[in-house]
C-alpha cells in the first residue's frame, strides 16, 4: 500500500502542480505543455484506480489528439505580438466576461460540492452491480451499448453536428486556385493535349484562349 | 525491504529488455543502410567490423564525442527535453509487446490501447524539436509532420478496431492466440496493407519523409540539432520504426506463433518467430525506401483522409456484419 500512496501523492501533487501552471505561466506554449503534463498525470490517476480503459483513452485523444492540434494553433500566435497586446498594452475588456463565466463555474462547483452529503441516496438509487470477474472495457461497453444506447447516438450527432458547424464556419470557396483531379489527368490522351499548328512567319500562336 | 526487492528485480528486467533493443536498434540502422545501398547497386557500410556490422557503433561513437550545440534564439528547455521524450516515448513502449506467452514485462489489459497511445504520443518529440530551434526549417518540419501523424493515426486506430472486433480483447496475448489458426494477415489482406502504409506515414519513412525532405527543408526538424541530441532522435526514430513492425506483426502475422503447428517449425523458441517476423517488415520498410520517390503534401493528405479512412472504415462494417452473419463474434469474457 506504502507504493500505492506514494505513486497516488506524486500524481496528484503533479496534476495540482500543472494545473495551477496552465493558468499562470506567462507564455501560451508552456501552458499548453503543462496542460499535457497535467492530462498525463490524470491519465495515471485513472490508471492507479483500475480504470485503465478511461485513462488509455484519455490519453489517446486528448494528449495524442485533441493537445496536438491545440499545439498547433498555439504556435502558430506569434509570441511577442501577443505580449504587448494582453500583458503590457492597452487594459483588458474581457475582464467583466471572464468574472462573469468563472462566477458560473464556482456556484456551479458548489451545487456539485454540496450535492456530495446526498451522494448514498444517488448511488442507492442506481441499481449498479459492479462484475469484479471482467475488464472495465468489457463493463463499460456492456452497459454503453445497451442501457445508454440512446445517450450515446446522441451524443455522435451532437460532435456530428459540431465537426459539420466548424467546417462551414471556417470554409470559404476560394477563387483562381488551381487544383489537380487525377482523374482529368489521366484521361487525358494525344489528341486532345497535342496539337499541330502551322505557325505563320513572324505571328507567332495565341495559347490558352 | 520487500519493495527494494521488487524494485532491483523490476530493474534488472527492463535492463534486459532496453539494453537488446538498443542493440537491435544499431544493427538495424544497418541493415537499413546495407538494404538500401544493396537495390542501388551500392555495398553499403562494410568496412567497420564483419559485413560492416559496427559502421552504427561507429557513428553513435562519433555522436558522443561532438559538441552538442544550442542555438541562442533557442527554447532552452524544451530544446533539450524533446529528443529525451523522443527516445524515451520510443522505449517505453515495448513494455507490453509479448515476445512470447510469458516472456513479456508487463501483461497488461488494455495492452493495444497503450501501444497506441504511446506511439500517439510520439509527435510531441517531434513538435517540441521543431518549435523549440525557433528558426524557419525546423518549424516547418514540425508543423508538416504534426498533421502527418495525426492524419494517419486515425486509420491506424480504425485499422486495429478491426482487429478488435475479431479478437474481442485488448491484451496483446489474447491478439496472439486468436490468431493460432489463421493469421489476419489472410482475411485482413487489405487492412494489413493500409496499416503498413500508414505505419510508414507515422514513423516518417520515405515515402511520407516530409517532415524532414532534404530537397525543401534542410533536415526539418532535426536541423538544429547535434551530437547526442541529434543521436538521440535517430535512436528513437528507429526504435520506433521496430515499434510499429512489432505491432504489425503482432495485429497480423500472428506475433510469436509459428506459421503452422508441425514438427520443424515449432521447435523454434517463440522468441524467434516474433523477431524473424519484425525482420522481415522491416526488411519491408527498407526497400519500400529505396524503391519509392517521395509524395508531395497534398498527395499525402489526400491519401490519408480521403482514401484511407473510408476504406477502413467501410471495412470495419463489412468484418462486423461478417462475423454478425456468421455468428462468429468473440463471445469469451477475458
Amino acid at each position: 500500500m506504502l507504493a500505492h500512496a506514494i505513486f497516488f501523492y506524486f500524481f496528484s501533487i503533479l496534476a495540482i502542480f500543472s494545473a495551477l501552471m496552465v493558468i499562470t505561466s506567462r507564455s501560451t506554449v508552456n501552458s499548453v505543455f503543462f496542460l499535457i503534463l497535467d492530462f498525463i498525470s490524470v491519465g495515471c490517476l485513472f490508471i492507479m484506480v483500475g480504470a485503465e480503459f478511461l485513462g488509455m483513452i484519455l490519453l489517446i485523444v486528448y494528449v495524442g489528439a485533441v493537445a496536438v492540434l491545440f499545439l498547433f494553433v498555439v504556435m502558430m500566435l506569434n509570441v511577442a505580438q501577443q505580449k504587448q497586446s494582453w500583458f503590457i498594452g492597452k487594459k483588458s475588456t474581457h475582464i467583466p466576461s471572464g468574472l462573469l463565466v468563472s462566477l458560473l463555474i464556482f456556484l456551479e462547483l458548489l451545487v456539485v460540492i454540496g450535492g456530495w452529503k446526498y451522494k448514498e441516496n444517488v448511488m442507492s438509487s442506481s441499481n449498479l452491480v459492479i462484475d469484479q470477474s471482467i475488464t472495465n472495457t468489457h463493463a463499460i461497453g456492456s452497459v454503453m451499448y445497451t442501457d445508454y444506447i440512446l445517450y450515446f447516438q446522441l451524443s455522435g450527432i451532437i460532435l456530428l453536428l459540431s465537426m459539420v458547424g466548424a467546417i462551414i464556419l471556417t470554409y470559404r470557396k476560394r477563387e483562381n486556385v488551381k487544383t489537380q483531379s487525377y482523374i482529368k489527368q489521366i484521361s487525358r490522351d494525344k489528341s486532345s493535349a497535342v496539337a499541330l499548328v502551322e505557325v505563320e512567319f513572324n505571328k507567332g500562336v495565341k495559347i490558352d484562349d | 525491504m520487500d519493495y527494494l526487492i521488487i524494485l532491483f528485480n523490476e530493474i534488472y528486467k527492463i535492463l534486459f529488455l532496453v539494453i537488446p533493443i538498443l542493440v537491435s536498434v544499431a544493427m538495424i540502422v544497418w541493415l537499413d543502410r546495407r538494404v538500401w545501398g544493396l537495390v542501388q547497386k551500392r555495398k553499403g557500410p562494410n568496412v567497420v567490423g564483419p559485413f560492416g556490422l559496427f559502421q552504427t557503433l561507429a557513428d553513435a561513437l562519433k555522436y558522443i564525442f561532438k559538441e552538442i550545440i544550442i542555438p541562442a534564439s533557442a527554447n532552452k528547455p524544451i530544446f533539450i527535453l524533446a529528443p529525451i521524450i523522443t527516445m524515451t516515448l520510443a522505449l517505453v513502449a515495448w513494455a507490453v509487446i509479448p515476445l512470447s506467452e510469458t516472456l513479456v514485462l508487463s501483461d497488461i489489459n488494455v495492452g493495444i490501447l497503450y501501444l497506441f497511445a504511446v506511439s500517439s504520443l510520439g509527435v510531441y518529440g517531434i513538435i517540441m524539436g521543431g518549435w523549440a530551434s525557433n528558426s524557419k526549417y525546423p518549424f516547418l518540419g514540425a508543423i508538416r509532420s504534426a498533421a502527418q501523424m495525426v492524419s494517419y493515426e486515425v486509420s491506424i486506430g480504425i485499422i486495429i478496431i478491426n482487429v478488435l472486433l475479431c479478437v474481442g480483447s485488448l491484451n496483446l496475448n489474447d491478439i496472439v492466440l486468436a490468431q493460432k489458426n489463421l493469421w489476419y494477415v489472410v482475411p485482413l489482406f487489405p487492412m494489413f496493407v493500409v496499416f503498413f502504409i500508414s505505419a510508414l506515414a507515422e514513423t516518417n519513412r520515405p515515402p511520407f519523409d516530409l517532415p524532414e525532405a532534404e530537397a525543401e527543408l534542410v533536415a526539418g526538424y532535426q536541423t538544429e540539432y547535434s551530437g547526442m541530441m541529434y543521436a538521440m532522435f535517430w535512436l528513437g526514430e528507429y526504435a520506433n520504426i521496430l515499434l510499429m513492425c512489432a505491432m504489425g506483426s503482432i495485429l497480423f502475422l500472428g506475433g510469436w506463433l509459428p506459421p503452422l503447428d508441425i514438427y520443424p517449425l515449432n521447435i523454434i523458441p517463440a522468441p524467434f518467430w516474433m523477431i524473424f517476423k519484425i525482420l522481415f517488415l522491416f526488411f519491408l520498410f527498407a526497400i519500400i525506401k529505396a524503391i519509392v520517390p517521395r509524395y508531395r503534401y497534398d498527395q499525402l493528405m489526400r491519401l490519408g483522409w480521403k482514401i484511407f479512412l473510408p476504406f477502413s472504415l467501410i471495412y470495419v462494417v463489412l468484418t462486423a456484419s461478417f462475423l454478425l452473419y456468421f455468428d462468429k463474434l468473440p463471445k469469451g469474457s477475458f
